[in-house]
């Protein structure tokens, strides 16, 4: 693999984040990451479902009467769309087309970033309501369960943020393509992952 | 970068080992620092022992003996067992299926560098206020009451030391699929690298559930959670349950690399192809798989019903179909072979015996009623140590003596070998088998003393002479291991002499890119299809001699890991209200953590080459140490 070697959309491969040894392993090495962390949030899952209104004697906060769905409706589309803008990003990074997949992870991370404002508000709403960590055994098990989907989707968009500005001026090559490709997979994950807390956590929730 | 052998100053050298990415260094380390966690493991069971040894003795205190059993039982697993494997699975690996290296070499430094990092802060605890005190198991109803930061220690430094785990797990796995040498087919494997296979997976999906347990432990202790506070809404079964999620696969982790390292000797010492060598590989996927089926064993006194239990009962007892289907595939990989009784031999016919006699009481304690009988008595002590020690243990004594030509260069002294084996087989027996009938008898588990009327002195005081004779084994080992270093008499590729898979096909210590020539693979046991018709080079080749590309050394592993060993501290008194430096240490570290890890994904690593003109001059040489 040769970094400074030039590529023209006609050169460039069909799967790039493949083409190289490198790239083969670190496609297999993060799928496997993603069955680890898939494990993770499943204990985390079935702690909260043990957990979910379970507090001190006379606890006044139930995930009934808590939520409320427009808000957290609102951030379940902001991030499913950004998964669909990641998409759009690897296209245009399976077609060498550098300029489009910047922006479209541009748009990608804006809107990434406005889904973690709203969890900040979110949670910062709920504190204000006495519904802290340490309230009872099920706010630190809502707290856990969804600050750290929150801490993913922080590090993702650190991970986008820092691929963008390090590769901005030498374009893709077969040495960042894997790269590319690993960040938005793993965009994808922290999607996936929070239709099940939009599902498991505010839907159910809110029916009681 | 010239692959030339250069005499090396001491400075030199540890810096070489702290930036190493080559997996035959990094097995070294792993080697040494699981050696070094299994002498404190060693000396905390002596000291268990002594307490033990008579009626009301007042040796040890209460208090400090519940800090020695859990430290025992936590660095014999975490610190010792698995680590040791490691370093077996790291060394000899990639050279069976024929690779340069791991997939990921700089992956491969970081999971070491992170649990030795684990390790060191864990046993530090001895240093700074108390080790942890409530078992290894850690149950959350008695962690959440001790006081003083043992547990904090514990939580804390197995989380560190879990991630370097499952990093050596996911890297393993990738190695192995996408690493194989040509004509490597899974089918193909040695058995060794099969059980290397399985037993990543199962690291993959086992130590996540702990990481989440340890964070919960983390954050009630630290941060005022109520995960496990019963008055808050808690459950403290909640831990039980991911612990044991973790913990009974986390026992076929330790025990399947321990069956490959005896299928390895079995064939190489009976000269004769491994017996039903597709079962075996299926048996070992079996036995991971239901690995993950049967945690609820571990609490059938809980309460979680007779249809729980009934289930759980029944997946623990299917388990002993695929392990016994390997023991008879063992009988008769020697049946009828040309045998010789080296150490590793002696070992592997004597693990016969002693892990049957573990798997039979394990069947035993799959049957619900008859369990809460033996729950928390000294027969679960019997039990678990006879697979551990009898299966595990047993194992790396014997993958000790096995790979330490391909590992050092140099072979153990036969005679000594068989000394250490005689001491430590005698006394691991006399140590534990009678520990069975102490359980029978009554003798709760995890008690520091006993009354003189209670009628159990006899049994543990010849428990404790069995301790001393498997002690001085393993001090005939350590001997043995330096004396056979001050000798160094240098061995050739294949030293047993009948080798059978690729490892035994190259120089003792391999050169530091393995094979000038990636193998073409033939068939299971490919080096033994080649010695058989002739082929004085030891394997054909599946490309011509040309440029080899390899990683770059990297300090950034070892900084990664030191931040988070900082963080630790941190996070270890952020409660405490006389430490305000606490946060910022927090901060610092993790500052550092991230901040490596950002330089190391914004800094090109390409890595270098190997020319084929240094390849024909090392060839010509002879000599290679790495660089």
């Amino acid at each position: 693999m040769d970094i400074n070697q030039k590529y023209t959309p006609q050169s460039w491969p069909d799967h790039p984040e493949t083409a190289t040894m490198e790239g083969k392993n670190k496609f297999i090495g993060f799928w496997l990451l993603l069955a680890a962390e898939t494990v993770t949030f499943a204990s985390l899952f079935a702690t909260y479902l043990a957990l979910k209104d379970k507090g001190p004697s006379g606890m006044e906060f139930s995930a009934a009467g808590l939520f409320e769905l427009p808000l957290v409706f609102a951030m379940t589309m902001i991030l499913l769309t950004s998964s669909l803008t990641s998409v759009y990003a690897m296209y245009h990074m399976k077609n060498h087309n550098f300029k489009a997949m910047q922006a479209w992870l541009g748009i990608t991370v804006l809107l990434g970033a406005t889904f973690l404002g709203l969890e900040i508000y979110e949670f910062n709403h709920y504190v204000h309501l006495g519904f802290g960590f340490t309230n009872s055994a099920f706010s630190s098990a809502f707290y856990v369960l969804v600050g750290t989907h929150g801490a993913h989707v922080l590090f993702g968009l650190s991970w986008f943020i820092a691929l963008m500005l390090r590769n901005a001026k030498r374009g893709l090559n077969m040495y960042n393509a894997p790269k590319f490709y690993l960040a938005s997979l793993y965009w994808h994950f922290i999607d996936v992952v929070w239709v099940f807390i939009f599902t498991v956590v505010y839907l159910m929730g809110v029916i009681g | 970068m010239s692959s030339i052998a250069q005499k090396k100053g001491f400075g030199a050298t540890i810096w070489d080992f702290m930036t190493t990415v080559d997996h035959k260094k990094i097995a070294i380390l792993y080697l040494i620092s699981g050696g070094f966690f299994f002498l404190v493991g060693g000396i905390e069971a002596m000291l268990i022992r002594i307490q033990l040894a008579k009626a009301g003795n007042d040796f040890l205190s209460a208090g400090t003996y519940n800090e020695i059993i859990t430290m025992h039982g936590t660095t014999m697993i975490f610190l010792a067992a698995m680590p040791i494997l490691l370093a077996f699975m790291n060394a000899i690996m990639p050279l069976q299926i024929g690779a340069r290296d791991v997939a990921f070499p700089f992956l491969n430094s970081l999971g070491f560098w992170l649990f030795f990092f684990g390790g060191i802060f864990l046993n530090l605890s001895w240093f700074m206020g108390g080790a942890p005190d409530a078992g290894w198991t850690n149950y959350a109803s008695l962690a959440l009451a001790s006081e003083g930061k043992g547990i904090d220690f514990y939580s804390l430094g197995l989380t560190i030391s879990g991630f370097g785990t499952l990093i050596a797990g996911i890297n393993f796995l990738v190695t192995i699929i996408n690493m194989r040498a040509p004509g490597m087919t899974y089918m193909r494997m040695p058995l060794f690298t099969w059980t290397t296979f399985v037993a990543s997976a199962l690291i993959l999906l086992a130590f996540p559930p702990l990481t989440v347990g340890l964070f919960f432990m983390v954050f009630d202790r630290m941060f005022d959670s109520n995960f496990f506070a019963v008055e808050m809404g808690g459950n403290t079964i909640i831990w039980e349950h991911l612990f044991w999620i973790f913990g009974h696969p986390e026992v076929y982790i330790l025990i399947l690399p321990a069956f490959g390292i005896f299928s390895e000797i079995f064939a190489i010492f009976s000269r004769k192809r491994l017996f039903g060598y597709t079962a075996l590989v299926f048996a070992t996927i079996l036995i991971g798989f239901y690995g993950f089926m049967v945690w609820a064993h571990h609490m059938f006194t809980v309460g979680l019903g007779p249809t729980a239990n009934a289930v759980f009962a029944l997946a623990t007892m299917i388990i002993a179909v695929p392990t016994g289907i390997k023991i008879f595939n063992w009988l008769l990989t020697i049946w009828g072979g040309n045998i010789s009784f080296t150490v590793p031999m002696i070992y592997a016919v004597a693990f016969i015996p002693s892990f049957v006699a573990g798997g039979v009481t394990g069947v035993m304690q799959a049957i619900a009623p008859l369990d809460y009988q033996l729950h928390d008595s000294y027969f679960i002590v019997a039990h678990f140590h006879y697979v551990i020690v009898g299966g595990v243990v047993l194992a790396i004594l014997a993958g000790t003596h096995l790979y330490w030509p391909k590992m050092f260069g140099t072979m153990l002294s036969e005679k000594l070998g068989k000394w250490t084996f005689w001491f430590f087989f005698i006394g691991f027996h006399l140590t534990f088998f009678i520990q069975h009938f102490l359980g029978l008898m009554g003798m709760p588990r995890r008690v520091y003393t006993f009354g003189a009327d209670q009628g159990w002195d006899l049994f543990n005081a010849i428990s404790s002479a069995g301790a001393v004779l498997m002690a001085i084994g393993i001090i005939i080992l350590l001997v043995n291991v330096v004396m056979t270093t001050i000798k160094n008499e240098r061995v050739g590729n294949d030293p047993w002499g009948d080798g059978r898979t690729l490892e035994w096909a190259i120089p003792s210590p391999p050169p530091f890119y393995n094979f000038a020539q990636t193998p073409l693979v033939r068939g299971l046991d490919t080096f033994w299809i080649e010695k058989m018709e002739g082929n004085k080079k030891g394997m054909i080749f599946a490309e011509p001699l040309g440029d080899i590309h390899m990683p770059n050394n990297s300090f950034i592993p070892f900084v990664i890991s030191l931040g988070m060993f900082i963080a630790s501290f941190g996070a270890l008194y952020f409660l405490d209200d006389d430490k305000p430096w606490a946060l910022p240490v927090l901060i610092i570290g993790l500052l550092i953590t991230f901040g490596s890890m950002l330089v190391r994904s914004l800094k090109d690593d390409l890595g270098f080459h190997i020319t084929k003109a240094e390849l024909l001059e090392d060839a010509k040489g002879g000599k290679t140490d790495g660089h």
